[in-house]
């Protein structure tokens, strides 16, 4: 690659460099944009030059703002706590779990992380920072307009953490039931090469063409009346799958179902089929091979397609909307909700700040899995 | 494998989705021809409002649905009604007489034929643009020292990973009635813009969107097939005197061809159930999507209803048209594969 003939000319280096320094600023653009806008008073949030809703003048004569020593101390504790998140926790991690729940152990830590992170950067960090601010002078005066009112209002007043609930309920139900039936189909069908496996795969591939709307439409009647139909079978205890969570969740892991073989298929077909033929030959029958011998190779795959699973049910909408009512509505419907009132420039706020609240973890997952999800989009295309 | 195992290892996920895909399907098959309607009876009322002297009364029919003793709710009688369902989606009058006066407009004026209108243009637009930026940034990221990779990739996968409603939205927000893109634009040209007034500038800002969205993932498969283009043959046809574009032109593209078609096919599948835009951007009143349709007729109205039987013939007619957009390149599989078998 660096023998001169391969060698670049400099304006098409310019140009290259500079088509995708345009490109990432358009893809970063409106994320980072509503996250400004979000923690701004509705006036600067949507003042006309751009100047003003960065450094959000209304926001700071309200007394809302940081000074030059908060985003000084604020960066030095945000970098000091992603440090020590890469560097110590993970040995903190396996010092304290039994061996064989090392992904339970990760998830209490992450979570004790998470639970320590808020409270230092939320909680002391502000307590610590408001009487240095009063005897500093001029470092302590607001330069930038900052308010988490919004904030306040969208997860406090309108109790936003129970959509977020629903939203876990859903989305962790969808990642586990779709793993555990995508996992062995993905196995068997990867392993037999019959044609019947091939043509559960062209139908599963037309599934996953269809609109979720047709799918819908298919249930609706038959949930809403799911109490009388089941009657006869369950007796009183027939429930009404219309509003309940699991309901939604058995549609989304059918609806997921097509992508996840495909994808699993694909990493199954790369470990190789000596390895669980050994294991027969040693004594284990199929499913015991399956367990015991692909399993622990196939973790990579595994995450990768749970991942993809995250954001189907993560970021549905249609089927939610329509099949959950407004009690256990999830996260995305609930800012559906935002729209109706969207009357005043208040409520228009607190709506971004709903939005960026669902783009948080979102952001994260990329953050901690970027290769899983590369790993993942490329294995369905250069496979499949 | 014998054929035993292999039932057992796919039945959870073909129960799955023979429970949860096939029977809706057959569901929404039938329901397209029938149409359910509360029963209702027609009572005659006397109403006495009190006058002077003596009462006044007057006696009227009403129509009253009949309750059910046991249940609470209204009895509903159903109904076989054959084509009237897709009748009612498809208004074919309307669209003969449009056509017979020669006012071929008017039939986009007809909710069913603006959102095919819509959903084909939106298909067929995006797509080409999607491999197209999609490989650009691909043959940029691969030129850019290695360094900068890993952060480029973090930035190009918000846009793929972020909720398409709220991804929409945060688009919606800079162009909406005092935005910052709108006001910016406005103090360019001197104009008042109103980006969300007119159904094309709606269109134009869902076609970006779109783009945006799923370039990056055009983009990460792409530059995966890059890393295993041959060198051997890119060095040959430097010595064969190809210039750069030449290069791209005929050893590059055809070595990504593959991936332009996975690409295609999907983007096929996904743009056509183009539906969350719709939400995001609150174009209901402009533009609507065949998905957006059904979705509606399945919301309740004022009055409660969903009109489950002009869901059930819209979303039949919705998949007619995905089945014939698939039938290429399934046939290509099939091929394929009979072809492998040998």
């Amino acid at each position: 690659m660096s023998s001169k003939a391969t060698a670049q000319p400099l304006s098409l280096k310019i140009a290259s460099g500079a088509f995708l320094a345009f490109w990432c600023l358009i893809a970063a653009f409106p994320i980072v944009w509503i996250a400004v806008m979000s923690v701004k008073s509705p006036r600067d949030a949507f003042a006309a030059s751009a100047w003003d809703v960065i450094t959000g003048p209304a926001t700071r004569a309200a007394g809302n703002g940081l000074s030059l020593l908060d985003i000084v101390l604020g960066l030095i504790v945000l970098f000091l706590a992603i440090r020590w998140a890469f560097t110590r926790l993970p040995g903190l991690v396996q010092q304290f779990t039994p061996p064989g729940l090392i992904a339970l152990g990760w998830l209490i830590g992450a979570a004790v992380y998470g639970i320590l992170f808020v409270l230092v950067f939320f909680g002391v960090l502000p307590l610590v920072l408001g009487p240095l601010n009063s005897v500093l002078g001029p470092l302590g005066t607001p330069i930038i307009g900052l308010t988490t009112e919004h904030y306040v209002a969208v997860w406090g007043e309108n109790q936003f953490y129970r959509n977020f609930m629903n939203s876990m309920i859903v989305t962790a139900g969808v990642v586990t039931v779709s793993l555990t039936v995508g996992t062995l189909a993905g196995y068997g069908l990867a392993r037999s090469g019959s044609n019947l496996a091939f043509w559960l795969l062209i139908v599963a591939l037309v599934f996953r063409a269809l609109p979720h709307s047709v799918l819908v439409a298919g249930y609706l009647p038959w949930f809403i009346n799911s109490a009388e139909i089941l009657r006869p079978i369950f007796g009183d205890l027939a429930p009404t799958l219309y509003g309940q969570p699991w309901a939604i969740i058995a549609v989304l892991v059918a609806i997921n179902q097509p992508f996840t073989i495909w994808m699993l298929r694909s990493f199954f077909q790369n470990i190789p089929s000596e390895l669980d033929e050994a294991a027969r030959v040693d004594g284990c029958s199929h499913f015991q091979a399956f367990r015991r011998v692909i399993m622990p190779v196939m973790w990579p795959g595994v995450i990768t397609t749970g991942l993809f699973s995250f954001l189907l049910g993560y970021n549905d909408f249609l089927v939610t909307a329509l099949l959950l009512d407004a009690q256990n509505q999830t996260m995305v419907p609930a800012i559906a909700g935002y729209f109706n009132r969207e009357t005043t420039t208040t409520d228009q706020v607190e709506a971004v700040a709903a939005a960026v609240s669902i783009t948080a973890p979102l952001f994260l997952l990329v953050m901690v899995f970027q290769r899983q999800i590369v790993s993942g989009l490329t294995a369905g295309a250069v496979k499949g | 494998m014998k054929f035993k195992t292999f039932f057992w290892f796919v039945a959870p996920s073909v129960f799955m989705m023979l429970l949860f895909i096939a029977a809706p399907l057959v569901s929404v098959f039938l329901q397209s021809f029938q149409v359910t309607q509360p029963v209702v009876q027609q009572v005659e009322v006397e109403t006495c409002t009190p006058g002077f002297l003596t009462q006044t009364c007057t006696t009227e029919l009403k129509t009253v649905p009949i309750i059910d003793e046991v249940t609470g709710k209204a009895q509903t009688t159903t109904s076989w009604v054959g084509f009237q369902s897709y009748q009612n989606v498809l208004q074919m009058d309307k669209v003969w007489e449009a056509v017979s006066d020669g006012r071929l407009r008017d039939i986009l004026q007809i909710d069913f034929w603006k959102a095919l209108r819509f959903t084909l243009m939106f298909t067929l637009v995006t797509l080409p643009l999607v491999i197209g930026v999609g490989l650009m940034i691909a043959l940029a990221v691969n030129n850019a020292s290695k360094s900068l990779r890993g952060p480029v990739i973090f930035v190009s996968l918000l846009p793929f990973i972020i909720t398409p409603v709220i991804g929409s939205l945060s688009i919606y927000w800079l162009f909406v009635g005092d935005g910052i893109l709108t006001a910016t634009l406005e103090r360019w040209t001197g104009q008042d813009i109103a980006m969300f007034a007119n159904a094309w500038t709606i269109e134009l800002l869902m076609y970006f969107y779109r783009v945006w969205h799923v370039a990056p993932f055009a983009f990460v498969i792409f530059y995966a097939g890059l890393q295993t283009v041959n060198m051997d043959t890119l060095e040959s046809a430097i010595i064969d005197g190809a210039n750069r574009f030449e290069r791209l032109r005929y050893v590059i593209v055809p070595h990504l061809m593959p991936l332009i078609i996975f690409i295609a096919l999907i983007h096929l599948m996904d743009c056509y159930r183009v539906f969350d835009e719709i939400i995001g951007f609150r174009s209901q009143a402009h533009v609507i999507s065949l998905q957006w349709l059904t979705f509606d007729f399945l919301t309740p109205d004022d009055s409660g209803n969903r009109a489950i039987s002009r869901a059930a013939a819209s979303s039949m007619l919705t998949m007619i048209g995905i089945v014939i957009l698939l039938i290429l390149p399934l046939r290509r599989t099939w091929r394929d594969h009979k072809g492998g078998a040998h």
